[in-house]
């Protein structure tokens, strides 16, 4: 699998490390419950279309959000988790 | 009548008769030409015996001309370059190539064990799952050894493989897979396109099916169209032509894996050549044109040595300008039995008959076997193959009574053709399913792998003009898709002909065994024998009776039974389905696919900058990750290692030792927000961390359990450096990156790895203050007081190095860690080797490192497992119950907080001189060591030359209200049960005070 990183081109996928579902949102919440066993443990399984984190630590060492089709590896967006506005991308 | 090339035509073919080889089989000594394979010099010498069956060890000759062959494998090759189950039909000849058959006992005409044939019965279809069931033991004892020697292949060299392999990477425009017709076509347009082409080939020869036929393009002979393409892809700079190198996966965006081999037409590879090359090549499109692979017709023993598939038959004929027998019959429900015939006849062949199971015959039929000599037999078919270890005649059915004709022919070479399967394989390799064309009576393919394109016979169109266009078409597709401006598309004209078929699964009435899958002995019986015992589906029938399970993957044999149990079922094809074709499409070397990845380079060696000082001080080396680390200094005086890790303890203990500890993960740190994000990163604070200091912190994952521990320094005002250990270092900047740019992507800190810019030794021991001395500025204040316990700064050594020191101390004695640029790090443990000589110096190893963190109970990698959390180490204490860390609420959980978790312990044996072992298990005084009883185990354990005895850490049930119990450890693979104390894990200096020094 290919993955084309928005900062390095089109890279083989073992420049990259996998890093589960995106869209996680980590709770505020101090207490234990459901909410950080969903949270740390639960994961969809889709078969199609899945948002997805992969670390390009052999690259531009970014976070990525890949929409990748799980039944055919087929990737339609690719982008940054870290935004433009964010203090670490203020001279980059 | 052998060894003389009896076989060898005149003149004609494509080998290079001013170039004779000599070459062995079995150890007799014959002569080929350069250009043949194996197979045809076997052949042209009159060899038709070549190998003993799998499980029946039934005679075996040549099947086919090309990598489908199942039934001659050979070794080739001696010593360590032995290569069992090579196919002869792909085996280039070279001059002084040995081979020899396999799987015969003793000799290849005379087997005694081909007496499996008459033990038939018990070797049908599922005969593993039956016969052997009970009882357990005799598997191991008596069947398997049996089965082993009574049915196999060949045997591997057991040596190490001399020959070196590679792997390289590619990228194209378009890959074109095969360069027959319509791959030659697609490369030459998408060449005189612009694209950047790669043309991989299997055979060491462009022209796929051309070489072997008598065909004409474009009013010439096909060969002379093959040569002017192969000119015009020569000049074109774009366009790389890969030939013996074969497409064995199509994978995911548009990448794909073959194997070149590089050298296996050579007696050795030449210098600096490897054997085999392994590409990755990643294609934006692709084409497909692999061709097709003959069907054999299933009749009564037609493996007899002599049955041949026919359009193999014309490729030794026309290409290798061999005659693979003198009397032949040609037998084929489609219309190139004639063919085979007119090529026969054209060879000198005698050809008796040609049977076509179809009732008709169109009239150029009819001249082409006439004006051969032969009679034509419709509407007839061969029933049973005659010979034993090779063929001498075919019996007949369906001859009309009264003709005059007898039914049974003198043979010795029945030329088959029952149909063409298109090599569809690589299109399957992202889950496509072919589909079946009941037109051509095979299977096309389905949803094929995104960007790829498939043409001529792999698509199931056998007209050669029609294949030259498709292929034409799809270079020039491939190039408007690109962007690019399409070359034309050049019109071909080719000699006509038809391609009707009708199939013909099984003979009716045939006698004797009818294979379907030679490589395995799998017959039309073992297929009934499934379907009657219900195993219908195709998954089960490929299972039950080892259908297309051999290493040429059922390439002659799948279609064939899966139409069997289809007729079998009375379903149609499409409803018996197909298997699924996974990678590799041909069978691969294990060397190819490891390239150079063996022995010491399996991966990159990650050497320290004083590796070199290291081993001139002998250090003996342990690989630690990816690093090489000194695992001890052996001296001459040392009686063995034992001796070495405590003489190296002692003098850190009582002097001063040095060590280096580059491969420790340094991450620098910088920017207002990193107290911040070190609080969130770890269980302790460090807000409150002042500059000049350094702190030890715990990191948690988010599920509560510890990743990772270390130290970190704060520099400056808003520069910090963590350490991390070995192992994690960079398991550990991932998950801060993750922290920084996915969970809180405000925070203002940057931060990156500086492991290998910075050398760092630690200085440990009494006198590690004197020899620290003599290397600081004058200036500089080492006194407890200026420089205390966890103080840090950056500085200068040795007359300006710029420097980074620690006090810091993983032995618990008073103790330095100095950190200098790489390059200065060899100059650096020189000089304080130099500095510390009248101290008494010595350099210490992983394992005296090891004994020293066991004797202040300081946890590593076999106490941060992954299973254990901070509490689980005695590290609850440093749990910050006043802010957020990453793991904090789910290492809260009620069953990490149950008192039963096991916990670190000290492990003290109560005999003075028993030894520990890590892994054994803490069970009760008195109870029967099992599972139920295991209440933890031992971690680590070392001899601790300090305290005289051994000692350990575990993690023991409820451990720390457990000091002063006697428990045991038990080892049942090293046979060890030891009673234990379980002690504080702090074995020595508890008060810390020599720390402090
Ligand atoms: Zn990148």
């Amino acid at each position: 699998m290919r993955i084309p990183c928005p900062h390095c081109g089109d890279r083989s996928h073992d420049e990259f490390s996998y890093g589960g579902a995106a869209d996680r949102r980590r709770p505020t919440t101090a207490d234990f419950g459901p909410e950080w066993l969903d949270y740390v443990y639960l994961r969809d399984n889709p078969a199609g279309l899945h948002r997805e984190l992969w670390y390009h630590g052999s690259g531009c060492r970014c976070w990525l959000i890949v929409e990748r089709n799980t039944l055919s590896h087929a990737i339609t967006a690719v982008h940054a988790v870290l935004p433009a506005s964010s203090p670490a991308m203020e001279d980059a | 009548m052998t060894g003389d090339q009896t076989y060898r035509r005149a003149d004609g073919g494509a080998i290079d008769r001013s170039r004779p080889l000599s070459f062995q089989f079995d150890g007799r000594r014959y002569r080929g030409y350069q250009g043949d394979t194996l197979a045809a010099a076997l052949l042209a010498n009159g060899v038709r015996l070549v190998g003993r069956s799998f499980k029946y060890h039934r005679p075996r000759g040549i099947l086919s001309a090309g990598p489908e062959e199942p039934n001659a494998l050979v070794e080739l090759r001696g010593g360590a370059r032995r290569e069992p189950n090579s196919r002869a039909t792909v085996a280039e000849l070279f001059d002084g190539l040995e081979a020899r058959s396999q799987n015969r006992f003793p000799s290849l005409s005379f087997d005694v064990l081909a007496l499996n044939g008459l033990l038939a019965p018990l070797f049908a279809a599922g005969f593993y799952y039956k016969t052997f069931m009970w009882p357990a033991a005799f598997w191991e004892k008596l069947y398997e050894p049996l089965i082993r020697r009574a049915a196999g292949l060949g045997r591997a060299s057991g040596l190490p493989d001399p020959d070196r392999y590679e792997k390289a990477t590619a990228f194209c425009d378009l890959l074109v897979i095969g360069a027959g017709p319509a791959g030659l076509a697609a490369a030459l347009v998408a060449g005189r396109s612009g694209l950047r082409v790669i043309l991989a080939e299997q055979d060491f020869a462009l022209g796929g099916r051309l070489l072997s036929d008598r065909r004409w393009i474009d009013g010439r002979p096909a060969i002379d169209w093959v040569a002017g393409v192969v000119d015009e892809l020569g000049t074109m700079t774009d366009v790389r032509v890969l030939t013996r190198t074969s497409v064995i996966g199509a994978y995911d965006s548009g990448t794909y894996a073959a194997v070149e081999r590089v050298a296996d037409h050579l007696a050795e590879p030449p210098p600096f050549q490897p054997r085999q090359r392994l590409w990755r090549i990643v294609a934006r499109r692709s084409v497909l044109a692999a061709g097709a692979i003959e069907r054999p017709l299933v009749f009564g023993d037609n493996d007899r040595p002599g049955v041949m598939l026919a359009g193999a038959v014309r490729g030794y004929l026309n290409r290798f300008a061999v005659r693979p027998g003198a009397r032949a019959v040609v037998f084929a429900n489609n219309d190139e039995g004639a063919r085979t015939v007119a090529d026969l006849a054209a060879a000198g062949v005698a050809v008796a008959a040609l049977v076509d199971p179809r009732p008709e015959a169109a009239a150029e039929t009819r001249r082409i076997v006439e004006a051969a000599g032969a009679r034509l037999l419709r509407g007839a078919q061969v029933v049973r193959a005659r010979g034993g270890t090779r063929l001498t005649a075919v019996e007949l059915a369906g001859v009309a009574p009264g003709s005059g004709i007898d039914p049974v022919i003198p043979c010795d070479l029945l030329a088959m053709s029952g149909g063409w399967n298109p090599t569809v394989q690589l299109t399957s390799h992202h889950g496509g399913k072919p589909v079946w064309d009941a037109t051509i009576a095979g299977f096309v393919p389905g949803t094929v792998p995104p960007g790829m394109v498939v043409v001529g016979a792999a698509a199931g169109h056998f007209i050669l003009a029609d294949d030259l266009a498709q292929g034409a078409q799809a270079g020039a597709a491939a190039a408007q898709a690109l962007g690019v401006t399409a070359a034309p598309v050049p019109g071909f004209s080719a000699d006509p002909e038809t391609a009707a078929i009708l199939p013909l699964w099984r003979v009716p009435g045939a006698r004797g065994k009818s294979f379907i899958d030679f490589q395995n002995d799998v017959a039309v019986s073992d297929v009934a024998l499934a379907e009657r015992e219900g195993f219908r589906a195709v998954e089960h029938l490929k299972r039950y009776t080892t259908l297309g399970m051999a290493t040429d993957q059922g390439k002659t044999a799948n279609v064939n039974g899966l139409a069997v149990m289809a007729e079998l079922t009375a379903r149609s094809i499409s409803e018996t389905g197909t298997t699924t074709a996974r990678p590799p499409f041909t069978p691969t070397a294990l060397g190819a696919l490891a390239g150079h990845h063996r022995g010491p380079d399996f991966r990159p060696t990650r050497l320290t900058p004083g590796h070199d000082w290291a081993a001139e001080q002998g250090a003996r080396f342990i690989e630690a990750g990816a690093w090489m680390r000194a695992q001890a200094f052996p001296q001459a005086g040392d009686a063995d290692l034992q001796a070495t890790i405590d003489r190296e303890v002692l003098a850190v203990r009582q002097a001063v030792g040095l060590c280096d500890v580059t491969t420790l993960g340094k991450i620098d740190l910088q920017g207002p927000d990193v107290a911040e994000f070190l609080d969130r990163i770890y269980i302790n604070g460090w807000k409150t961390l002042a500059v000049g200091r350094v702190r030890y912190g715990v990191m948690l994952r988010e599920d509560g359990f510890v990743q990772d521990d270390g130290t970190t320094a704060r520099l400056g005002p808003d520069h910090y450096l963590m350490t991390t250990t070995t192992a994690n270092a960079g398991s550990v900047f991932r998950h801060l990156e993750f922290c920084h740019q996915v969970l809180w992507p405000d925070l203002d800190l940057r931060f990156i790895s500086v492991t290998e810019q910075w050398a760092q030794y630690a200085l440990a021991g009494p006198r590690a203050r004197d020899v620290l001395a003599g290397i600081v500025d004058p200036g500089f204040d080492l006194d407890n007081a200026a420089f205390p316990h966890l103080a840090a700064t950056e500085t200068r050594v040795c007359d300006g190095v710029p420097a980074r020191l620690f006090r810091i101390s993983f032995s618990g004695e008073l103790a330095y860690e100095i950190a200098v640029p790489a390059r200065y790090g060899d100059a650096l443990a020189r000089r304080l080797m130099r500095q510390g000589a009248d101290h008494g110096i010595t350099p210490y190893g992983l394992e005296a490192l090891n004994i020293l963190r066991l004797e202040k109970g300081h946890v590593a990698g076999a106490e941060l497992n992954g299973q254990t959390t901070a509490r689980d180490l005695g590290f609850e204490r440093m749990m910050s119950t006043r802010k957020d860390y990453i793991g904090r609420v789910m290492a809260r959980r009620p069953a990490l907080l149950a008192p039963d978790r096991p916990c670190l312990v000290g492990l003290r044996p109560v005999a003075a001189t028993a030894t520990l072992s890590g892994g054994a298990h803490l069970i009760a005084r008195g109870a029967v060591a099992n599972a139920a009883a295991d209440q933890g185990h031992v971690t680590s354990v070392g001899a601790s030359a300090t305290l005289g005895h051994w000692i350990g850490l575990g993690l023991l049930a409820n451990g720390r209200a457990r000091w002063g119990e006697i428990v045991r450890a038990v080892d049942p693979l090293r046979g060890q049960d030891t009673e234990v104390e379980i002690v504080s894990p702090l074995f020595y200096d508890p008060e810390g005070k020599r720390l402090h020094a």
